[in-house]
């Protein structure tokens, strides 16, 4: 059997990325200039990173798929980023948001990572100040908090509601200045295809050039991938329409562990499906549940009323009304970790208590909020949140609707859970190495701080800290015996079949076995994301999984017998560029359901219906599951991988049973 | 410094500037003409005064430079954000109601008053100012201004083109005072609003002034005394 | 209620940057509480089902905030709705029968792709030569040490909310990209942090969207009144003031 070394430094949790980096290897200057690191990705970890390693001397490539590296996904975080500076004096320390970290990930993350993140957690909100990052101050002039879920402290740094743009804005002009330096190249609009192996290490990748169509080579010392998470397997989901997780599955098919896939976060506040011509769903900010109230209908009577369009949600008077949080989570409410509240909204949904006509939503209400605080401050807390809410649906959720037995009733919003981000991913050491040597993985793309569940306000903590303070240190490790390596030629024939190979399967898309009379990429992504979300959702079970598997195996037929993909392999062609992704989320697919079959209990962003108990909550089990499941590629996509297994050890949290009732 | 006009922003200065003593001139020659209102004699003295002194003739100098300026960078600013558009136009263009008509005819309203302004030079300053440094003789004598408006007042056509003028110069200036302030910098999120109304007001007063002296002259009203 | 709603939509195609393009109609049936990229995906899924090249456009989060979605509707950028991108349009801003012309940008600055799809790229290298505070990864000092007024950093973040997608160089009838400049010399201008290189970036900015063909500002606010995110034209005055402090002590 495969064994795993995930490297993990010697000493107490708090001493080891101390110890590391007091005995880890560097590169000195000048051999910095000889060393080129190609990095796959522009969102907060890719451009931190690029923008980092440039600075250090090293000589970068940087790709990203859209015309512009500021418009990777991280940009569409709202919340905020976390960090332990204890501004607030409220007693938080880096160990608490380690603590924390590790409660809400439902102790399925590696110890000595997350301590590592909240270590450099600081130093990222000074970094990005420096930058002139514009976070929300006091009158003071020092920098406000505000809180999230799953923490009792406020320590949640935040610029609008737009956090992740400013982030992102930050490490964008970091990397712009690098680029202007010449320190870091970058290629705009073009896609990663595959990694070139040399000798058993990550020696470059393939690349298209989404605009000439042209596949072209790069090569490089190390190859980072900073690509973002897979969430679009599901068709329907928070993420943007570029994301993608081909690069991942390039790596995976190389040789780098999948870790963990099944873990997928479904954020409850996102507004509903309206219909099957949708294309991606808005996630409504979690800060709505401060003071919106969630609720269903008590009586079937009046759900089935709300289905059929002959009730409005603010006919339904006060004592009618299911406020099922606040009933089951009493000392939480309203303000349950995300997955509990998801899971929450699907079992009254799956009862038929629904409140639209596709049955798949339910309420989220400010009336009482309105009559207690007024109008004007509820719309000063969420006016452009009701603004663009309105925009999308035409319903407003601030307008008096109804006045019944002197309670006065305002639109209710309606929300569901929705796809968001994914907590698995490529499988890396505790140097951010994945199991190909001189391969690395940052950002949402690798799977390891954030175990089962993803607290709110730590994406960016994550993304930023593996970019700016984790690789650019880890990386020289691997790089420190590679600098009498020569820059390699792409023109070796490593870099040749695997180009040529790339334009095989171009081909081999393009050759369109019914015409015109075939699937479009959208019609077969759609059947995907329907199997996804139907089995290997939110409620996930061994006979579904079975289900869901033989379905994908269908899907990729389909794929490979009916697709239909226009135009010809000259110049831009986005079908054609949808279809590559495409036939990689079909191996995600699997690889989620693999993963979740195999997974025989429930923890965070994984629920198996099998698992729970009686009241329904997620039953973990310890005993057998106590560790990262790593898939390894055998050589094919359809045969299934095998199941390596990264025990994890716990030496400074004691594990217990997460519990947000009382 | 020395690259500073071959900048964008730098053009746009001395737009800016030129624009500005523009407008100081016209509120020096309304306030002179306003003379005119009250009394003839008075008026005329004004006129004598300022008639083929030195100090009139570089005052011409300077303004006529400011003038010069003011339409060569005109054109220039023009050719250049033309090509900045691009070769292909929009097919469709719909007019934002948040954007001001005149900023985006600043050239034709320019050229509007250039027009008037032509018509008003050979109106006046060639019968006063080049009659007297060329010695040409009229029946009406080189420094009786009074005399001067009262003949061309009276002939309507003039007077419709003289209106006409000054609402093409009103129009160009309620967006070309703020503008000017904008471009220098002199300007923020509080001032923005009152800058764009202040500068209505100093076009309107510009444009009210001009045109009760020429429908006064117009209605024989003017001089009020003597 | 949502209702059906068919629209011709008359569409620039060119096949790449070389060609010569033309518009050409289309019919499409949509729902007012369908968005109007998701109405483009709808005529797309349908060109490609009659074996047709669908519509390239620009597009990603389609939550109005990455700044990738373009296009000029009807006369406006972004379409008719006010403070908001084309991904947060719907076609209840619509009525049923209309003709929609959808546009690229139009400004030299931003040469057509393909379609609707333009190349943004100038907007980059204008950041490239300045937008930015030359801070070395780790060396910064506890972000409490700057204080900040609350009002200054408020201003700096709504001038910050610039998401780059070039509404305001395809507003202006000079193709001039001062807003976009404008709101990133302003943010950094009005941080302490970002005071340091003030004159430097305002000086590097101006020259490079000089040099890359746009157009001068003549301060008629369409910019400002086609931004989806509200940038005030303040910030312009402000560049302005930086750019003249900064030249005339050269």
């Amino acid at each position: 059997m495969t064994t795993i070394d995930s490297k993990i430094p010697e000493g107490p949790v708090a001493e080891k990325w101390t110890n590391y980096k007091a005995h880890q290897r560097l590169v000195n200057p000048a051999n910095k200039r000889k060393l080129d690191i190609i990095v796959v990705g522009t969102g907060l970890a890719g451009a931190s990173a690029a923008a980092s390693l440039g600075e250090m001397g090293f000589r970068v490539l940087n790709f990203c798929i859209q015309d512009s590296p500021r418009r990777a996904h991280s940009i569409a975080a709202q919340g905020g980023i976390n960090a332990a500076k204890n501004y607030q004096n409220d007693g938080d320390s880096v160990y608490r948001l380690f603590y924390d970290t590790v409660k809400g990930g439902d102790y399925r993350a590696r110890e000595a990572n997350v301590y590592r993140l909240a270590e450099v957690s600081n130093n990222i909100i000074d970094q990005c100040v420096a930058q002139g990052v514009p976070f929300a101050r006091e009158y003071g002039g020092t920098l406000a908090n505000r809180s999230f879920g799953g923490a009792q402290v406020s320590r949640t740094f935040y610029a609008k509601g737009q956090t992740g743009q400013q982030l992102l804005l930050g490490a964008y002009s970091a990397l712009s200045r690098q680029v202007a330096a010449g320190t870091v190249k970058l290629y705009t609009r073009y896609e990663m295809h595959d990694v070139v192996m040399v000798d058993g290490r990550a020696r470059g990748i393939i690349a298209k050039n989404l605009v000439t169509g042209k596949f072209e080579r790069f090569a490089a010392h190390a190859v980072v991938i900073a690509t973002g998470g897979y969430g679009n397997t599901y068709f329907l989901s928070t993420n943007a329409m570029a994301c993608n997780c081909s690069a991942a599955i390039a790596a995976y098919r190389k040789g780098a562990y999948f870790a963990n896939p099944s873990y997928v976060q479904i954020h409850p506040t996102c507004i509903p499906v309206h219909g099957d011509k949708q294309s991606k769903l808005t996630l409504m900010s979690e800060s709505l549940r401060n003071d919106g109230r969630i609720w269903v209908p008590k009586k079937i009577e009046d759900a089935k009323a709300l289905q059929e369009g002959k009730k409005k949600g603010s006919d339904i008077p006060e004592e009618d009304r299911d406020y099922y949080l606040e009933r089951r989570y009493p000392a939480f409410g309203n303000l349950v970790p995300r997955d509990v509240a998801s899971r929450a909204a699907k079992e009254r949904c799956d009862k038929g208590f629904g409140v639209n006509n596709t049955g798949l939503a339910v309420f989220l209400d400010f009336s009482e909020a309105i009559n207690r605080l007024g109008i004007d401050v509820v719309r000063q807390r969420y006016g452009n949140l009701f603004d663009m809410y309105e925009e999308i649906t035409d319903v407003n959720p601030g307008e008096l609707a109804k006045e019944i037995n002197g309670v006065k009733y305002y639109n209710p919003m309606m929300i569901f859970p929705a796809i968001h981000y994914t907590m698995g991913g490529i499988w890396v050491d505790y140097e951010l190495q994945t199991s190909v040597k001189g391969l690395f993985a940052i950002g949402e793309c690798n799977f390891s701080d954030h175990g089962a569940n993803r607290l709110g306000a730590s994406a960016l903590m994550q993304g930023l800290a593996d970019g700016y303070f984790v690789l650019p240190y880890t990386i020289q490790n691997y790089l420190a015996d590679q600098i009498t390596v020569p820059r390699f030629s792409t023109d070796a024939p490593e870099f040749v079949e695997a180009q040529k190979a790339c334009e095989e399967a171009q081909r081999a898309l393009l050759r369109n076995p019914k015409g015109k009379d075939g699937k479009s990429v959208d019609t077969i992504h759609k059947e995907l994301g329907h199997i996804m979300w139907e089995y290997v959702g939110m409620g996930r079970t061994e006979a579904g999984l079975k289900k869901a598997l033989e379905e994908l195996k269908r899907i990729r037929k389909e794929f490979n017998e009916e697709l239909f993909v226009p135009g010809t392999e000259e110049g831009m062609n986005n079908e054609l560029d949808k279809a590559f992704r495409l036939k990689d989320f079909i191996t995600m697919g699997e690889l989620i359901a693999n993963d979740a079959l195999h997974r025989e209990e429930s923890c965070g962003g994984h629920f198996r219906e099998e698992h729970q108990t009686e009241e329904g909550e997620a039953k973990r089990n310890d005993q057998d599951f106590f560790y990262v499941g790593c898939w390894n590629y055998k050589g094919s996509d359809d045969e299934t991988p095998e199941l390596i297994k990264e025990p994890l050890v716990y030496e400074a949290i004691k594990v217990q049973t997460r519990n947000y009732k009382n | 410094m020395s690259s500073i006009f071959q900048s964008s922003i730098g053009r746009k200065l001395i737009m800016s500037i030129t624009g500005m003593c523009l407008v100081l001139f016209l509120i020096f020659h309304l306030s002179m003409n306003f003379v005119a209102a009250f009394s003839g004699s008075a008026y005329n003295a004004v006129c004598g005064f300022l008639g083929t002194n030195w100090y009139a003739l570089a005052g011409t100098a300077v303004l006529a430079l400011g003038f010069l300026l003011h339409i060569i960078y005109a054109f220039i600013l023009t050719v250049r954000n033309r090509k900045a558009r691009g070769s292909v136009r929009y097919a469709v263009e719909a007019r934002n109601s948040k954007v001001e008509w005149s900023s985006q005819n600043m050239l034709v309203l320019g050229i509007i008053v250039l027009a008037g302004l032509g018509l008003h030079l050979a109106h006046f300053w060639y019968h006063m100012m080049w009659a007297e440094l060329a010695g040409n003789e009229y029946e009406i004598g080189a420094t009786d201004g009074t005399g001067w408006l009262q003949y061309y007042f009276s002939q309507i056509p003039v007077v419709i083109c003289y209106l006409v003028w000054f609402v093409a110069l009103w129009l160009h200036i309620t967006h070309g005072f703020w503008s000017a302030l904008q471009t220098i910098g002199a300007n923020n999120l509080v001032w923005i609003d009152r800058l764009q109304k202040i500068s209505a007001w100093v076009a309107g007063i510009i444009f009210a002034g001009f045109a009760v002296i020429v429908i006064g002259f117009a209605l024989k009203v003017f001089p009020l005394f003597d | 209620m949502e209702k059906n709603i068919t629209v011709t939509l008359r569409v620039w195609r060119q096949k790449d940057a070389k060609s010569k393009g033309g518009f050409k109609e289309y019919q499409v049936t949509s729902t007012t509480d369908t968005s109007f990229l998701e109405t483009l995906d709808i005529l797309n899924e349908d060109l490609v089902s009659k074996g047709e090249e669908p519509i390239a456009f620009d597009h990603d989060c389609r939550e109005g905030i990455c700044g990738m979605c373009s296009l000029y509707i009807n006369g406006h950028p972004h379409g008719p709705a006010t403070k908001a991108t084309t991904c947060q349009l719907y076609m209840r801003r619509f009525k049923d029968g209309e003709t929609i012309t959808v546009e690229p940008w139009r400004s030299a600055g931003f040469p057509v792709i393909k379609d609707c799809m333009v190349d943004r790229g100038a907007y980059d290298k204008i950041m490239q030569a300045g937008g930015f505070i030359s801070v070395r990864t780790g060396s910064a000092e506890d972000a409490n040490n700057i204080l900040i007024p609350k009002e200054k950093a408020d201003e700096a973040m709504d001038a910050a909310t610039c998401i780059g997608c070039g509404a305001c160089a395809a507003a202006c009838k000079n193709g001039s990209a001062m807003l976009f400049v404008s709101a990133k010399v302003s943010q950094l201008a009005l941080l302490p942090q970002g005071r340091v290189e003030a004159a430097r970036r305002a000086k590097a900015m101006v020259a490079k969207m000089d040099e890359l063909g746009f157009g001068n500002c003549t301060n008629t606010r369409a910019c400002e009144a086609e931004c989806p995110k509200g940038i005030s034209i303040a910030n312009i005055a402000r560049l302005n003031r930086e750019f003249l402090k900064a030249k005339l002590k050269d």
